[in-house]
């Protein structure tokens, strides 16, 4: 099982260094919507220290989004998802490995470039560095839950607004908790909390959300 | 081996067929004919367990397939109309994958003889891009010479192929019915297989 989960992880990561275009532009998404919040607001450090971290997240969801459609459309067009839902592996082993990928190649990049973006809002050092720890703890989160509507909408017309509407509403709790664990932080709350539950959700989506996902896509195959 | 009990398939609002039955033992061959838009690619496609039949049972060894699951998968192998070739992988890379998801413990070494049987091994190296249609079939092709499968699914195989190539698939098919494999096929092509035990099934009739 852990060969298998081994194996899709790697075949995956060597498809993404192979169109490393695609894994870049969502990291460009990213920056670019990030910086052009300064732009838009006008430059009051006050402001935009405060909106900085809903800015950071609310862009990191959208850049999340954006990478959803390759997660399957292309294994689902080529045949190579067919071969994989008849392999004798439990489905979900397989799907978790290709989310594990899917983060790696795109939240991981955002995690990393995110302190960098953070500067320009003029977030503190202990704003930024929570702020690394609730990426790191709510991206994978959002690559989870993508992959179920992912899943769901695989070969459908349209697929890309309908696996918006259908994701983006589930990832309001983890903006919610991300974003206020910097504020709670910065004012001397303490961010304990809100990572304990960004934590919380972690658990479960990493449980759940494999299976559903492979529930999802042999219903999308039939 | 292999039962089918009244089986009916749907595809959107039409049935396709009602009432099918059959049985496949070890080393029988079984052609399915049929006009297009007959149900073909769907009765297969739900002999491998990717469609869910309306009505009926499909049985591998006594039991049904729905129960088996990976059990099953683990003796079948499913060549359907789509490749399964990725285009950014090599050829070897492309099989390896194949192999290592089967559980093929000397997955490369494999993944090297699989496609040296199949004539492409100048390909080994060359990512799936650059392969032609007639390679990439072949190359899907050798995903049955990986591991050791009892029953072999094949949608149209011979598509695209070349005449030394379908000779080799026939080659190919009679060795392993004769070590006790199945076959299910559906074919346009006039290709016989010499084999008694041929069966031959007609849909849309």
């Amino acid at each position: 099982m852990w060969a298998a989960l081994r194996c899709v992880v790697m075949r995956d990561l060597t498809l993404a260094m192979r169109r490393r275009a695609d894994v870049l532009t969502t990291l460009f998404f990213f920056v670019i919507v990030v910086s052009l919040f300064p732009l838009g607001v006008g430059p009051d450090m006050n402001t935009l220290r405060l909106m900085g971290p809903g800015v950071v997240w609310v862009a990191a969801l959208l850049a999340s989004m954006l990478s959803l459609g390759r997660l399957f459309s292309a294994d689902y067009s080529d045949g190579t998802l067919e071969q994989m839902v008849l392999a004798p592996q439990p489905l979900a082993v397989l799907v978790l490995g290709k989310i594990a990928a899917h983060w790696l190649v795109s939240g991981v990049p955002l995690v990393l470039i995110a302190p960098l973006l953070g500067v320009q809002y003029g977030l503190s050092a202990q704003a930024l560095e929570i702020l690394v720890v609730t990426l790191l703890l709510g991206t994978p989160v959002l690559s989870l839950i993508g992959a179920v509507g992912a899943a769901l909408t695989l070969g459908l017309r349209g697929g890309g607004v309908l696996v918006s509407l259908l994701v983006l509403p589930l990832y309001i709790p983890v903006l919610i908790f991300g974003a206020g664990a910097v504020e709670a932080g910065v004012t001397g709350l303490g961010a304990e909390a809100h990572l304990s539950l960004l934590g919380a959700f972690l658990v479960p989506a990493l449980i759940f959300a494999p299976w559903a996902t492979g529930w999802a896509l042999k219903i999308s195959m039939e | 081996m292999l039962e089918v009990v009244d089986l009916e398939c749907v595809r959107g609002e039409r049935r396709l067929f009602q009432g099918l039955n059959f049985t496949l033992d070890k080393g029988e061959l079984l052609y399915v004919h049929g006009p297009n838009g007959s149900g073909k690619t769907t009765l297969l496609r739900t002999l491998c367990g990717l469609a869910l039949p309306e009505a009926g049972e499909i049985r591998w060894r006594g039991q049904n397939i729905r129960r088996l699951g990976e059990d099953y998968h683990r003796e079948m192998a499913y060549v359907g109309h789509l490749n399964g070739v990725k285009d950014e992988l090599t050829a070897f890379e492309n099989l390896q994958v194949v192999g290592q998801l089967a559980g093929v413990s000397d997955s490369g070494e494999r993944a090297v003889a699989a496609l040296r049987r199949m004539g492409l091994s100048a390909c080994v190296e060359l990512p799936g891009k650059a392969l032609s249609q007639g390679q990439k079939r072949r190359a899907a092709l050798a995903r049955l010479l990986l591991a050791p499968m009892a029953l072999w699914i094949m949608d149209e195989p011979f598509n695209a192929l070349d005449v030394k190539a379908v000779e080799m698939i026939q080659t190919m098919l009679s060795e392993h019915l004769d070590g006790g494999g199945m076959v299910v096929l559906t074919t346009h092509q006039e290709v016989e297989i010499i084999n008694r035990r041929a069966r031959h099934i007609h849909l849309g009739s």
